[in-house]
């Protein structure tokens, strides 16, 4: 029955043309407008590891000093180096990595390139297995390289080949700020969305070129970049022992049980700092998984959220007007399924045929509605903010755009469709 | 083939309500062509509705070929409808967007066909009212005439045992209805029933049987309103 429904719906729809085009258009507004914000809320709400980021957890202590506490305040938000790397050195968690940003100065040893800045990122050998990261040749370093600050590096898959030409450059070395890094390891494209492992730089950058230990970093005295808030006068407040967070340090337990121990650890961790004179707060620990920690830095910007309601709210008055037409479009036709009624048609067949045509105006006002999305997110990408280039159609929300559609023009299609049915063919059948 | 007994039905509105039919009583046996006849509003048109399974009764017991209708749902009787019953109506009511042979297709679509079969159906139909030639034209190219015996393919096209007609000649001139009654009564003498409301004395004249329908009562004009005839043959009462 559904090719004969198909061939009425068609039939139907082109017999009243202009006001089958306003429906496609009423589905196609409302359906363009709540795809481009929901695509934009897709893309910054997305989860940047999947399957894995409820096991990565960011860890907080409270090093700072009794002036301005408040009990129950939220803890610094990084940490000192010096409790960095005694969290680093403790190994308590399945792994675990300290970090921070940097811009490095590079020296090509290939002629007719000129020295230039890249984005780097101080780290530990965790980060990697860690975060997942895709190598497309050899491997990152290990942790004997972390306590050894020995003088290697990986690079990104964009910078081999600005430097070299390749990818295949294990074992060479790149030229940093003077010091010559060997390269471990050079990883693919790897841009996770948003940049979740360090907040204080673009939300949705393109991450890192350049990969270095954290330890080496210091050593050769590389430009950090990112937040520092320092409590007390630092001559030196990169220095051990400096009051001054600056540090982002992630580790990844796999169990709610690890968790819980790991918790435990930091308590008693800052317990001990305490009793060390190191630390004047009760301990004031916080881990947050990946999706808890976007949450609460609020990744998603609130006017994004604003104007998904508001374009669902328009799609809604859409599916209003829509319901509205097609009543109108069914009821005109109460003559013709009084005729079907009397010939043997069910409730549920003409149910079913006016269900069709519904669906039909929705896959119709569904391309449409998408080519008014494409436009739209077009149109986002001409805006300054740092998301705006990562505004585009992906495979589940191209999916989701006709999903929207056809259930959009569906549910419009089942209460006029639903009056429809239950015209009484006696009446019908008299009074035409 | 229909036999009603103490037939009601009465439309409510809050502040009214209406007996359109009141304990009608009729048999009405295979091979029969029965006329019903009456004034206006007096029942006529409810008497169809409901023998046609368009309207629920209100009370009393119908049975169609055999089958009890009062309990049915609504897709058991649709599917009666479909397989027992031709509707021909005063207006003809064709779907002005379809062609004939799409028109005559209508009630075949609701039963599970092959493509051939409809198709052969139809073709069958149209040739038996003399319009095989035009299954391509639409309904607005056909005369009155023309039309009324496409909704007449369109009846029989299933197969139907009972053809049920509201007024069938009342929007034709004289030959054409002339053409109509001997199309139905071709039909009749070929084994279907028919039962057709009229208000035309000479249309119902040529029934073999009269039913006058007065204020939802119906009484056999042969008979009288008291008879209760035998099974055998056709009965009225109420």
């Amino acid at each position: 029955m559904l090719g004969y429904y198909l061939d009425l719906a068609f039939r139907s729809l082109k017999r009243n043309i202009g006001l089958t085009i306003l429906m496609i258009l009423a589905i196609a507004f409302g359906v363009g407008a709540s795809m481009t914000t929901l695509t934009v809320l897709h893309v910054l709400s997305s989860d940047p590891m999947p399957g894995k980021s409820q096991d990565l957890y960011y860890v907080q202590l409270d090093a700072r000093p009794m002036s301005g506490y408040r009990a129950g305040d939220e803890p610094a938000d990084q940490l000192t180096r010096s409790d960095a790397e005694a969290l680093l050195r403790a190994r308590k968690a399945d792994h675990q990595a300290m970090m921070t940003s940097g811009n490095a100065a590079i020296d090509p040893q290939r002629a007719g390139l000129q020295p230039f800045f890249a984005d780097s990122r101080f780290t530990s050998a965790d980060f990697f297995p860690m975060f997942r990261v895709p190598f497309v040749a050899g491997n990152g370093w290990s942790a004997d390289d972390d306590a050894n600050a020995a003088r290697v590096a990986v690079i990104a898959r964009p910078l081999a080949e600005k430097l070299f030409g390749s990818t295949n450059v294990v074992g060479r070395t790149v030229r940093v700020e003077g010091a010559d890094l060997r390269i471990t390891g050079v990883i693919d494209n790897w841009r996770p969305v948003p940049h979740f492992y360090d907040l204080y730089t673009d939300n949705f950058g393109k991450g890192e070129q350049l990969f270095v230990p954290f330890s080496t970093s210091r050593e050769i005295k590389l430009d950090r970049s990112g937040e520092m808030d320092c409590w007390k006068e630092a001559k030196d407040p990169e220095a051990l022992g400096a009051p001054c967070e600056w540090i982002q340090f992630w580790v990844e337990l796999d169990s709610a049980a690890k968790a819980k121990a790991y918790r435990e650890f930091l308590v008693q961790y800052s317990l001990e700092q305490k009793r060390a004179g190191k630390f004047e707060r009760q301990p004031n620990v916080r881990l947050r998984n990946v999706m808890q920690r976007l949450d609460f830095r609020h990744v998603v910007p609130p006017d994004v959220r604003l104007q998904t309601w508001i374009a669902l709210g328009f799609l809604l008055v859409c599916l209003i007007n829509t319901v509205g037409l097609l009543l109108t479009k069914f009821l005109r036709r109460s003559a013709e399924i009084g005729v079907r009624r009397a010939l043997g048609a069910s409730k549920r067949s003409i149910f079913m045929q006016l269900l069709v045509e519904a669906g039909i105006v929705g896959l119709v006002g569904g391309v449409a509605g998408l080519g008014l999305a494409l436009l739209g997110l077009w149109a986002v990408r001409q805006q300054p903010a740092d998301f705006a280039e990562l505004a585009r159609l992906d495979l589940p929300m191209l999916g989701a755009t006709f999903a929207l559609s056809i259930t959009a023009s569906l549910l419009a299609g089942v209460l006029p469709a639903w009056r429809a049915c239950h015209v009484t063919p006696a009446i019908q059948l008299k009074s035409h | 083939m229909l036999h009603m007994k103490d037939i009601s039905k009465v439309y409510r509105t809050e502040m009214v309500e209406t007996h359109a039919l009141r304990k009608l009583s009729l048999d009405v046996n295979a091979g029969e062509f029965v006329a019903v006849t009456g004034p206006s509003g007096s029942g006529k048109t409810t008497f169809l509705n409901i023998a046609g399974l368009l309207e629920e009764l209100t009370g009393g017991e119908y049975m169609l070929d055999g089958v009890d209708v009062r309990n049915l749902g609504d897709r058991a009787r649709s599917h009666l409808r479909n397989e027992k019953i031709g509707f021909i109506f005063q207006s003809f009511n064709l779907i002005p967007d379809l062609d004939l042979f799409d028109n005559v297709d209508v009630p075949l679509r609701y039963r599970k066909l092959s493509r051939g079969n409809r198709r052969k159906r139809i073709e069958g139909a149209l040739e038996r009212v003399g319009l095989a030639s035009r299954t391509r034209h639409y309904p607005s190219e056909l005369s009155g005439g023309q039309q009324q015996r496409v909704a007449i393919a369109r009846a029989i096209a299933g197969g139907p045992a009972l053809l049920l007609a509201d007024e069938p000649t009342g929007n034709l001139d004289s030959q054409m209805a002339r053409e109509v009654m001997q199309l139905l009564e071709e039909l009749n003498a070929q084994g279907t029933v028919v039962v057709i409301v009229t208000h035309d004395p000479e249309i119902a004249a040529r029934a073999q049987r009269n039913v006058h329908i007065v204020d939802g009562v119906a009484t056999d004009l042969e008979r009288g309103p008291s008879l209760i005839r035998p099974p055998a043959t056709s009965a009225v009462s109420a």
